[in-house]
């Protein structure tokens, strides 16, 4: 291995690529040549860092500085005082960044206890080279189960790490396998179709550790025995899907996918589908109709997918965060994995933070933490002085928080004990400015578009939703329209089809039940407290 | 032209949504013909592949500006104000959301969130996704769209 003197890590998630990063490395390796140092300093793409607000950012190894913000015009500088003259430019450290990527990646202990599981490797390796995700251990978990594990013993470690399923439904991840281990052919699915309003997480991974979930696959394919597995990445994602297939590649290339994997006899490949724009894809059988080149609407269930799934085979669907949990839980164990987190919970989970707070971005930390801790420790508050009115946990079909609320633990139970969510980990907060009413027809206009049509209660509950959100801002809704509100969103959340209905009903009942007060200032006084519906008054003035 | 993409997805099962989207690259829609060609390609009806075909939305089967701005309306990029965005768009471009410029350059349209709520408020411009949205910025855009 060759030896460089320094390492400079290049974000070149999303974000940082659409505010120049590309241009900034490219002006670096000019710089670093024109310097001769080209064989001395080692520059490395990496996915998401994390603080994407102070986009683009690159780290300085050995040193671990961060600078933030960095302009083309920067770089010259930067290689000609620190890279050169050990100096870092303090102009362009982000005191900020630095804190917070500390927070974010080396979980401090007394937050914790625990280092970062799933993101272990993003931001750190360079994902378009097999050989640094191996460099850090990469794929001995799948070695270890195909030479050391019978299927079942795969499946059992899974089991007893009490591992649950991160796009959503939380259903345990073991259990679900175990449904599907007998029969003939099967296949593996996982689920990139990340449309969860709010969430990114997914596509972090995969830009960031595409090889990750490639071993989660693997390791998943073997327990189950299904020798053929598939990615469906939505279509919007066009670096995720670039990054993926290269892996897939390279994983091709050293034997890692393909036929008799370390030489146990097992096969297994993956294939990249690529969705076309619908958020009910993201739904297992709705993906599994689109895998089979129909219109994405969900089936009845049962049969769920792990008797009848794609083409008809029993099919085992898998979200993005949930594989890249597996190869660690393989490696280090059920013991370990459930040390994280809470018992009903176990392990970390990442969390998207939006909306009105400082630090937009993401983070990983174990299960159980608070969500003032989380807006108050790691997302740095509400910025521009503003109060703390509402946080919305698991995405738009999630339900919402009012701040006596914030001492929730993020878990799955405790969040369904007060009516929300923890679902795919999109936590969106929202400050004093914001008008409850009015940010429920933004979710109900998103619902109204998603909703595939397929079964009643959602088809025409939604539009009949958000018909009643309308009229309450227009000011001629009446005190009775609440409780058919209400009526209405129950209804949808028993009778509806799948998820989608079931759980669009969410963000409506928590809202009418922890700001009734809000609902009834615009129906009864004809105002809008925080001044925005601009059909009503503003409150105090006359 | 169908043929020969249909012929790349030989070995791919069910590959209906992948041809489409290769398809789709050539005029920027799906025309009437090319979905009834791909039916008798494949095997299947015209009312299924159509039925496809109008389902997702990144296929259209109408005519659509060389430019396609969508611009995120979910909550998160909501909050941090798409509806500015959305009315400097409508300002710019004289048309509203669902309509194509006369000069068939841009199509306005809405999209739900696009995964990129990290740096709110969002919008693609064809497969290309810019964030982090101020009028300057949007106008730049805009400009060099215009090859300005
Ligand atoms: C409307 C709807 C959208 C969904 N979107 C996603 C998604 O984008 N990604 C995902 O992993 N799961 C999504 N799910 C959940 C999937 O149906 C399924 O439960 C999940 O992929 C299973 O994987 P897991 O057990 O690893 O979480 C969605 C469900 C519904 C009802
Ligand atoms: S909400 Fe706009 S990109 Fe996610």
């Amino acid at each position: 291995m060759e030896f460089y003197r320094n390492h400079i890590l290049v974000c070149t998630g999303e974000p940082c690529v659409l505010k120049g990063a590309l241009e900034v490395e490219s002006i670096l390796l000019t710089e670093l040549q024109k310097q001769g140092l080209e064989n001395e300093i080692r520059v490395i793409r990496t996915g998401c860092l994390g603080p994407c607000n102070v986009a683009p950012v690159l780290v300085v190894y050995p040193e671990g500085i961060y600078y933030s913000g960095v302009k083309p015009g920067d770089v010259q500088e930067i290689v000609a005082e620190h890279l050169v003259k050990g100096r870092p430019v303090t102009r362009l450290v982000g005191t900020d960044v630095e804190k917070r990527v500390d927070v974010v990646y080396q979980v401090p202990q007394i937050l914790t206890g625990q280092e970062r599981v799933v993101l272990r490797n993003c931001g750190i390796i360079n994902p378009d080279e097999i050989v640094e995700y191996i460099g850090r251990g990469g794929y001995e978990a799948l070695g270890k189960a195909l030479i050391h594990l019978k299927p079942e013993e795969v499946i059992e470690e899974v089991k007893s790490s009490g591992l649950r399923g991160r796009g959503g439904a939380a259903f345990p991840t073991g259990l679900k396998w175990s449904f599907t281990a007998s029969g003939e052919e099967k296949y593996l699915i996982c689920n990139a179709d990340e449309g969860e309003p709010g969430t990114f997480k997914d596509r972090l991974i995969l830009e960031g550790d595409p090889h990750a979930v490639l071993e989660g696959m693997a390791i998943a394919g073997y327990a189950v025995g299904a020798e053929h597995g598939f990615i469906y990445i939505r279509g919007e994602y066009t670096l995720s899907i670039e990054r993926v297939q290269r892996a897939i590649d390279q994983a091709r290339k050293l034997g890692l996918l393909g036929k008799n994997i370390f030489d146990s006899g097992f096969s297994f490949d993956v294939e990249i589908r690529v969705g076309a724009g619908a958020y009910i894809c993201g739904e297992e059988l709705a993906l599994i109709e689109s895998i089979e080149g129909k219109r994405g609407e969900p089936r009845y269930k049962p049969p769920y997918p792990g008797q009848t799934g794609l083409w008809g085979k029993p099919t085992v669907v898998n979200n993005v965060e949930t594989l890249a949990n597996v190869p660690h839980i393989i490696e280090q164990g059920a013991e370990w994995y459930k040390s994280i987190g809470t018992p009903g919970s176990p392990g970390t989970k990442v969390f998207t933070l939006t909306g009105n707070i400082k630090n937009e971005g993401l983070i990983e930390v174990p299960m159980g933490i608070t969500l003032r801790e989380i807006i108050y420790q790691l997302g740095g508050g509400i910025p521009d002085g503003h109060s703390f009115k509402m946080a919305q946990t698991g995405g738009t079909a999630g339900g919402c928080l009012p701040p006596e609320m914030l001492d929730v633990p993020m878990d799955y139970d405790e969040l369904a004990k007060v009516g929300s969510a923890l679902g795919s980990g999109a936590l969106l907060i929202m400050d004093d400015r914001h008008c409850i009413v009015d940010l429920l027809k933004c979710f109900m206009r998103f619902f109204n578009h998603e909703s595939c049509g397929k079964c009643t209660p959602c088809r025409e509950g939604t539009p009949r939703l958000l018909e009643l959100i309308e009229k309450i801002m227009d000011g001629t809704a009446v005190k009775a329209d609440l409780d058919l509100m209400a009526k209405l969103a129950e209804n949808m959340e028993i009778s509806s089809l799948c998820g989608l209905g079931q759980s669009s009903p969410k963000p409506v009942l928590t809202l009418l039940e922890y700001y009734q007060h809000e609902f009834l200032a615009h129906i009864e006084d004809k105002k809008c407290p925080a001044g925005v519906c601009k059909k009503l008054q503003v409150k105090g003035v006359v | 032209m169908v043929t020969k993409v249909v012929e790349k997805f030989r070995t791919m099962k069910t590959p209906l949504l992948s041809i489409l989207k290769e398809l789709q690259k050539d005029q920027g829609y799906l025309t009437e013909e090319v979905l009834k060609e791909v039916a008798k390609e494949l095997g299947l009806s015209p009312a299924r592949v159509y039925g496809v075909a109008t389902f997702y939305s990144l296929f259209s089967v109408t005519p659509k500006g060389k430019y396609i701005i969508r611009v995120c309306e979910s909550a998160p990029c909501y909050i941090n104000g798409t509806m500015n965005i959305l009315e400097m768009l409508q300002d710019e471009l004289k048309v509203d959301v669902g309509e194509t410029t006369l000069d068939g350059l841009f199509t306005l349209e809405l999209t739900s969130c696009l995964g990129v709520c990290g740096v709110a408020p969002a919008i693609m411009v064809n497969e290309e996704v810019y964030g982090n949205l101020d009028r300057e910025k949007l106008s730049h855009l805009l400009s060099r769209c215009r090859g300005m």
